[in-house]
């Protein structure tokens, strides 16, 4: 499980107004060139000192190039980098709030206690 | 020594700006009660005629990232900016620009580190929606230097929630011990019961009114003993899954003091989430 990563690419996706863009346009593709190119930077340090472990587990890598939000919540990404960056995404497409009851209703199932968001 | 003439703990609702400023057939049907609420609220701190202000915050993934997360953060620099771009996209906020009191961050740094609390410390700092929403709400003139204050209710491992208390106790000792004529509140902000991004999100109330009305009970009655005795790390998850933030209101009831009964209290029942207002004169009035 790679949480931290999970979370990592929602907090520098949702921090870039053209990563935004792409990711909403080109889910699999932003991911998986994410994962090659900067899953593993140190984000306050120049490349040659790039981490060398940092990769997704399948089931991470595919909820994310699937826009699989209720995925992510279960996965234990945390909630509030999810919302962030799908409501940037999304929200354009609904009513007022419309995205972020939509957003609610597809996680109803969901019952306490909550995934773990601990990294 | 240094006067502290109001403690302020405020719920920091992004969605206050918007809706304020909006007019015509985009303004909600909630904006002008609202606004009402908040300009009554804004003379408590008027009233108190302060000169400097500390705010209690906690950043929300912007500038503190969990590469390296601290858990209790001062900033000390004499300036800052404020509000970030997905702020901007999803809430409408504006840019905003700080002046410092750096000598008071300072202060509390020293003092703070030698009273038991390992502070963090940044001479950068951009600040968030936490801080910049109570200067839209209590001080939009944005003319009094700051010191910001951020605590991690966002990133577990979290501080126990008597950790908060304490801290708000030891700020409070070290504002009054600060050798300084000025006049200095401390506001800070955090949320009653909250869901972000769960089933519970965005109701047409709180997720759970019960606890909204303890809270604010406690909270206005300076109950801090009865708070803690109900309030634990585990507990929090069960009104709503952002209900940490509540840990930044038990952090002002620690500057106000055990058994410190609010001298203003307010409540906006919101979709979302309650809106809640406390105002405390330690001096026993305004001079």
């Amino acid at each position: 499980m790679s949480k931290y990563l999970m979370n990592k690419f929602l907090f520098t996706v949702d921090r870039d107004p053209e990563l935004v863009e792409r990711y909403r346009e080109d889910p699999r593709g932003t991911v998986e060139w994410w994962e090659a190119e900067y899953a593993n930077k140190l984000l306050s340090c120049h490349g040659g000192e790039a981490s060398t472990w940092l990769r997704f587990e399948d089931v991470e890598r595919e909820a994310l190039a699937a826009h699989d939000y209720p995925k992510l919540f279960e996965l234990g990404a945390h909630p509030f980098l999810t919302l962030t960056l799908f409501i940037g995404m999304f929200e354009r497409d609904y009513e007022p709030l419309g995205f972020q009851t939509e957003y609610a209703r597809r996680l109803a199932h969901v019952s306490l206690p909550y995934p773990d968001i601990t990294t | 020594m240094a006067e502290l003439v109001a403690v302020i703990a405020s719920t920091h609702h992004p969605f206050y700006y918007r809706a304020s400023t909006a007019t015509g057939e985009d303004r909600p049907p909630f904006a002008d009660e609202w606004v009402r609420k908040v300009e009554a609220f804004r003379e408590t701190l008027t009233k108190a005629r302060p000169d400097v202000l500390v705010m209690v915050g906690s950043d929300h993934f912007h500038q503190l990232w969990l590469d390296n997360m601290p858990q209790f953060l001062v900033g000390k620099a004499p300036f800052y900016d404020a509000n970030w771009y997905n702020e901007e996209r999803e809430f409408g906020l504006p840019r905003m620009f700080f002046t410092g009191q750096e000598d008071l961050s300072a202060y509390i740094l020293r003092e703070g580190l030698d009273a038991g609390f390992d502070l963090a410390f940044s001479n950068e700092l951009r600040i968030d929606h936490s801080i910049t929403c109570p200067i839209i709400t209590l001080r939009p003139q944005n003319d009094l230097p700051i010191v910001p204050i951020y605590t991690n209710i966002f990133a577990p491992p979290l501080p126990q929630p008597k950790r908060f208390v304490q801290l708000g106790r030891t700020i409070r000792e070290l504002v009054e011990a600060w050798p300084s004529d000025k006049r200095v509140a401390v506001i800070g902000t955090g949320h009653l019961s909250l869901e972000l991004g769960g089933p519970r999100q965005f109701g047409p109330h709180g997720p759970d009114p019960e606890f909204d009305r303890k809270a604010v009970e406690w909270i206005s009655t300076g109950d801090i003993e009865g708070c803690l005795a109900e309030v634990t790390l585990e507990s929090l998850h069960l009104p709503g899954n952002a209900t940490h933030g509540f840990m930044d209101f038990m952090l002002m009831m620690g500057v106000a003091g055990e058994g410190a009964k609010a001298d203003y209290v307010d409540t906006y029942d919101l979709f979302h989430t309650m809106e809640a207002y406390f105002t405390w004169y330690p001096n026993g009035g305004v001079a």
